[in-house]
């Protein structure tokens, strides 16, 4: 029998102390898919990645991976290898003992491991670094040397904590499609924890929302973004303007808005706060006198057409099916 | 780009503070230094040359007569003494300091309270440590001796420090490690092992040697915890108050250059471990 879900969380909740960090979570993982947990700080998404590592104990709930309930298991025995945010390579080891680490510990005679690590490392083209201790490798390649470290361990989901933050953003956007090739390669599920919901975007399958130790969202990046299911969704994932209207609050993609009005489009009248431009579109800041705000992401042409400054008033409209009402 | 430190707006032009400063640091050094190296001067004093200056020759005689048999003959056996109780101290230091290094990591009900009972010691006079371990071991009916009583008078001493030191250490280890140890597949034994102790190898080697050489010149706990054979220092104390000749001075130059030779072999090992793997900051790409 094959499972349906590479992990489930059933219920999960962690408490320090009297403080509650993961508030009854349950999430279902789809066999096979890229899972990025997306958050503010203190969200809870670290603590639910390292719960599901188990290096935090669970207060109530249960995790399941592939079925089976690991909850009181230690991690060596759940299927999950974990990769941490300062990928925590042993300084005093060479990239090759770091990546056989593992077969080390488990008795694997030295030339096996040797070469199995070398091969792991040919999977991340790090072979040439075999050698090399950990400090004398870029961030980028460190984190190289963390993935085949981990996945020598051939795990059944792969956990990673906020790996790319510490990259420069040009290596971040390249290590990114590396996650993504080797996500479908291995054909196993990644947990990746970010507070980039750029990152979440490029990445997930399933993107899950995180808020106060609560998911309040999980879903496809697209569904999260199109349909945003509240207003600290639509304003953590950005690029929409949140407003309140006649039947509540509502959400409107900035890309959608546009400057001026036609018809009986509903729209925002007032001045300009903040013109940006950035190459194909320019970013048109308005707000009311009675204090509301709308961004407006007009296409360059359009903008340079009839340009507006700072100041100058202007009008944010949107066509009324753009508008998406918010449960809260 | 932040390159050097600052620079005051006439370069070259120095306040009146650092020529003062200064100064004030050269005598220090003076101060701290000049009287060891009239030591190891006069320690090559001629041999009809007394213990102060003028030097009435040179010669390497005072040299010879500590290991001539006679009024110095207890000073290489003291010196083998010293160097076992040093090296025990060292071991039990580093064993202790390391364990409870590692344990006080965690907040354990009671660690408040275990580790200012740990580190009092540290303020209590010296010369009553060692009086009370006198004291109690006549009250138990036990001689007191190198090994018994002086070793545990320089442990109240060099295990409280050693614990410090530790904390140290362990402050600037990364958890992480050992929870990637952990994720890999490693007990706790091979955790600590492969990983905990190799790690904190050079501040391990740095605290040995640290208690090592508190152990080494220890005078005030153990001079009345000692029994009746003398440690190095106290067969010192004791040739000084009761003859004078420039065989001291050839004492304190040969035990100096021990020492100096034990820390920078100390030193050097430490310094290559750290430059294998000297964090550098990463360069992307």
């Amino acid at each position: 029998m094959t499972s349906r879900y590479d992990v489930e969380l059933v219920q999960v909740t962690k408490r320090y102390g009297t403080a509650v960090a993961v508030d009854g979570i349950s999430l279902r993982v789809p066999k096979a898919s890229y899972c990025c947990l997306l958050g503010p700080s203190g969200c809870g998404k670290t603590s639910t990645l390292r719960m599901i590592a188990g290096h935090e104990a669970i207060s109530d709930g249960d995790i399941l991976i592939q079925d089976l309930n690991v909850s009181n298991l230690p991690s060596v025995r759940r299927g999950t290898s974990m990769m941490f945010q300062n990928y925590a390579l042993f300084p005093h080891i060479s990239c090759l003992d770091n990546v056989a680490f593992s077969l080390r510990v488990r008795g694997v005679p030295k030339k096996e491991r040797n070469a199995k690590a070398q091969q792991y490392l040919d999977l991340v083209h790090m072979s040439d670094f075999a050698k090399r201790l950990p400090s004398q490798l870029s961030g980028g390649q460190q984190q190289r040397v963390a993935l085949a470290r981990s996945l020598i361990t051939r795990p059944k989901v792969l956990l990673l904590d906020e790996p790319l933050s510490a990259l420069d953003p040009f290596l971040r956007v390249r290590m990114r499609e590396e996650l993504k090739r080797l996500q479908r390669e291995l054909g196993i599920s990644f947990i990746h924890v970010t507070h980039s919901q750029e990152e979440a975007m490029a990445l997930a399958d399933l993107m899950v929302v995180m808020e106060d130790g609560h998911i309040r969202q999980a879903d496809t990046p697209r569904a999260v973004f199109e349909e945003p299911a509240s207003a600290f969704i639509a304003r953590f994932i950005g690029g929409h303007n949140v407003l309140p209207w006649e039947s509540g609050m509502i959400a409107v993609r900035a890309d959608r808005c546009s400057l001026g009005g036609t018809g009986d489009d509903p729209r925002l009248a007032g001045h300009v706060t903040a013109v940006e431009y950035q190459g194909p579109v320019v970013r048109v800041a308005v707000a009311t006198d009675a204090g509301l705000e709308a961004v407006a992401v007009v296409s360059d042409r359009d903008f340079y057409r009839s340009p507006v400054g700072p100041g100058d008033a202007a009008t944010v409209s949107w066509s009324q099916n753009e508008a998406h009402l918010l449960a809260h | 780009m932040m390159a050097g430190p600052p620079r005051s707006a006439a370069d070259g032009a120095r306040p009146w503070t650092f020529y003062a400063l200064a100064t004030l640091f050269t005598l220090f050094i003076l101060f701290l230094y000049g009287p060891m190296l009239v030591i190891y001067v006069l320690s090559f004093q001629g041999p009809d040359g007394g213990v102060t200056f003028p030097m009435v020759g040179t010669s390497t005689v005072w040299f010879e007569n500590i290991v001539k048999p006679g009024q110095m003959a207890n000073i290489p056996v003291s010196f083998e003494r010293s160097i076992s109780l040093a090296a025990l101290v060292s071991v039990l230091t580093v064993v202790f300091s390391v364990s409870a290094g590692l344990g006080f990591r965690r907040n354990f009900p009671g660690s408040g309270v275990l580790f200012y009972l740990a580190v009092a010691s540290l303020v209590m006079p010296s010369l009553l440590v060692g009086f009370g371990i006198a004291l109690g071991f006549r009250f138990l009916g036990w001689d007191t001796s190198l090994f018994t009583s002086a070793l545990g008078a320089q442990l109240t001493w060099t295990l409280p420090f050693g614990l410090f030191a530790m904390f140290a250490v362990v402050n600037r280890f990364n958890r992480s490690w050992e929870e990637a140890a952990t994720d890999l597949g490693a007990s706790a034994w091979q955790r600590l092992r492969l990983v905990t102790l190799p790690i904190l190898l050079p501040g391990i080697l740095g605290l040995a040697m640290g208690a090592f050489t508190l152990s080494y010149d220890e005078y005030a706990r153990t001079t009345l915890a000692i029994g009746p054979k003398n440690t190095l220092p106290l067969e010192i104390y004791a040739l000084i108050s009761s003859a004078t000749s420039p065989v001291l001075f050839a004492i304190g130059t040969v035990t100096t250059a021990a020492s100096f030779l034990l820390i920078s072999i100390t030193l050097f090992v430490i310094f290559r471990l750290q430059r294998r793997r000297a964090l550098l900051v990463p360069k992307e790409g």
